[in-house]
């Protein structure tokens, strides 16, 4: 068995290597949680390029269903078909199209399946997906066939915790929340995004951004993906780093709601 | 081999199942703690816990059961920092020990949940004093301070008083039991719904699956089938208490207000007003400006029994605001007092609760004595996610 140990694009900490390792090993989902912008679903990413495996997303929106992941039967291809002719349509094969999960489950090779946002869809979701992920099979009614997974996939669940999940799902999940980064794993963060950026500008950036982040006025905190691109700006406007802690340029990148930016300016001063 | 962990996380109400326990152990024989014990701790908590609002409590278990196990604690850098103060390191020879403990009189038990009570309380940093988790001073809590017996929290220890180092809890912030924002609030008030497909409607919607089905079927005669169209019969009168002692949860109930407005799945939603508690009037804006507001008697025969109450407020104000007559109808008939109007909604309405943003006061009676006449009339629960959530239970009981 592979060992997941960090990729190129990505820097983990300790404690999200080793749990990312603990599902492997124990065959469960790793279940990921964690403040928006702290690289959930880059994750599951990086886990496909650092062990070779091909990733397949599921992205569930708040109509997604359980069934849409398993197969889908297209009874309305089937309704025209047998009505205008050409095709046989006793062959009801031809017309279950497998979803996310079925396509994972028929892979010839193991996959990394990433169930992305799970808490969007409803609440029920989860629980009709317990047996699947246990079992990694399922039946399709329509023909008799049971698809069962080739290879295990490594399943990876992301949730923003709109909504609780049962705990029955839970009950079967590896559990990571990730934390949001301190200024040195940020650094290595940034590192990986800018590898030549000048270390002075970097700690006057990395000195701004949580200094920010810190007032308790500040009610939408700014994340990863907002340092990276007003890291991007600063260094597409050629900025002097000493400017950087004083002003704030280009606030607008890390700041999204007016408030914030009234609230920054209030006590910054 | 520990089992007693498990039942210790499960007393402190981690509702850890066997299924996980087998996990832990299947992990452990295939050494995925690496042979460590933060590697240990770190295998524990991703199979036992399963959502960031446990692991507070979890790291508490954690340090309970393991405490005889040398391992190095982490206290956060921002209390670290507040407490790291070489400067205060005063000489306090002259310092009668004795006395000072006579006077305090506390046992352990009291010490620890002081300092419970206090971290909930503090949010910034303090030097001096007795009260305060910080630096110098006569505080139980903290370090340098004169305090004969108290919880040492990070620096030296300098007196080798404190008979346990409070392990700074990393995860305190996420405690389900902490006031939070509009998201989790509205998490919560999706709890408050009562789908119904039984509507007195005629079934209107047109069923695409059904449909569908049935065409097919029929072998690809059309079929068309209709279905009851299924909603939310849940309909909220929101009352909020305004102004005085309030303002200090003017952020809260605004985050409530937000959700509650926001949340949109509700048949019906009205907001009203009011300062202190429920008298003739209530009104449509914060302000209390008295033309935009309407009788409270208007309210209660316009508003039908099958609507859900809901308070929000401290509860807490003079005796006479609740019970003096001057706050009353002024009809012999009619409401005398505060206490009648809320008995007048409690006796029309079945589902009918009260919010309270702030906690039960501790000293004397005044304040604390409409506080519980009013819960023992509405039932009432904190302003905070879990007791949103119990409240949406209560409400929707039968």
């Amino acid at each position: 068995m592979k060992e997941f140990h960090g990729s190129q694009n990505y820097v983990a900490d300790q404690e999200l290597l080793q749990a990312v390792n603990i599902a492997m090993v124990l065959q469960k989902p790793l279940l990921i949680k964690g403040e928006p912008g702290t690289g959930k679903t880059m994750l599951a990413e990086a886990i496909a390029q650092a062990l070779g495996k091909k990733l397949i997303i599921w992205n569930i929106k708040s109509t997604t269903k359980a069934q849409d992941g398993l197969y889908v039967y297209d009874v309305v291809q089937r309704l025209y078909d047998s009505q205008f002719g050409g095709k046989n349509v006793d062959n009801v094969e031809q017309y279950v199209k497998l979803g996310k999960l079925g396509e994972a489950f028929t892979d010839e090779e193991q996959v990394i399946l990433l169930i992305d946002e799970i808490d969007k869809a409803d609440l029920e979701f989860p629980n009709d997906l317990l047996w699947e992920l246990d079992r990694m099979e399922f039946h399709i009614p329509e023909t008799g066939r049971t698809v069962k997974a080739n290879h295990r996939p490594v399943v990876i669940i992301t949730s923003n915790a709109e909504k609780e999940l049962p705990d029955a799902f839970l009950r079967r999940c590896v559990f990571h929340y990730i934390a949001f980064p301190d200024k040195e794993l940020m650094a290595q963060i940034v590192r990986v995004h800018f590898p030549d950026l000048d270390d002075k500008l970097l700690t006057q950036v990395l000195e701004a951004f949580y200094k920010i982040r810190q007032l308790p006025q500040i009610k939408k905190k700014p994340s990863t993906s907002e340092i990276i691109d007003w890291i991007q700006a600063l260094v597409h406007g050629g900025v002097d780093p000493k400017r950087v802690v004083k002003e704030v340029p280009y606030l607008g990148v890390l700041l999204k709601k007016n408030e914030d930016m009234d609230a920054l300016r209030r006590t910054w001063r | 081999m520990f089992e007693d962990f498990l039942y210790l996380l499960r007393k402190n109400g981690l509702k850890v199942s066997l299924t996980e326990w087998m996990a832990l152990m299947e992990g452990l024989e295939k050494n995925l703690h690496g042979a460590s014990f933060t590697g240990f701790y770190h295998l524990c908590r991703c199979l036992l816990v399963k959502s960031e609002a446990d692991f507070d409590r979890f790291d508490r278990c954690f340090l309970e059961y393991f405490k005889d196990v040398p391992f190095q604690q982490e206290v956060s850098q921002e209390l670290m920092d507040w407490l790291n103060r070489p400067d205060v390191l005063n000489d306090y020879a002259n310092y009668d020990e004795a006395a000072a403990l006579r006077a305090l009189g506390l046992s352990e038990e009291e010490i620890e949940r002081m300092l419970k009570e206090r971290m909930e309380e503090q949010n910034e940093e303090h030097n001096g004093g007795s009260y305060w988790v910080g630096t110098h001073g006569m505080s139980t809590f903290g370090n340098s301070g004169l305090a004969p017996k108290g919880i040492r929290v990070g620096g030296q220890s300098m007196y080798k008083r404190a008979f346990r180092v409070a392990g700074e809890r990393k995860f305190r912030d996420f405690r389900r039991d902490n006031t939070l924002d509009t998201r989790q609030f509205q998490v919560a008030l999706r709890k408050l719904r009562q789908f119904s497909g039984l509507v007195d409607l005629p079934p209107t919607e047109f069923d695409v699956d059904n449909t569908i089905k049935d065409t097919a079927d029929n072998a690809g005669m059309l079929k068309v089938r209709y279905k009851r169209p299924r909603e939310n019969t849940v309909k909220v009168l929101l009352l909020m208490d305004s102004g005085g002692s309030m303002d200090y949860y003017s952020q809260l109930c605004s985050a409530l207000f937000q959700a509650v407005s926001k949340s949109g799945h509700f048949k019906d939603l009205r907001v009203y007003y009011f300062h202190n508690c429920v008298y003739g009037r209530l009104y449509k804006d914060p302000m209390l400006l008295s033309r935009d507001s309407v009788t409270t008697d208007w309210v209660l025969s316009n508003i039908a029994t099958d609507w859900k109450i809901i308070f929000v407020g401290d509860a807490q104000m003079a005796p006479y605001e609740l019970m003096g007559g001057y706050y009353g109808s002024g009809r012999s008939d009619g409401p005398q007092c505060g206490m009648d109007y809320l008995k007048l909604f409690r006796g029309r309405y079945p589902g009918c609760i009260w919010l309270n943003p702030s906690q039960r006061p501790q000293w004397g009676q005044y304040w604390s004595q409409t506080y519980d006449d009013i819960a023992r009339l509405i039932p009432m629960f904190p302003l905070t996610v879990d007791g949103l959530e119990e409240g949406m239970k209560k409400l929707l009981a039968r």
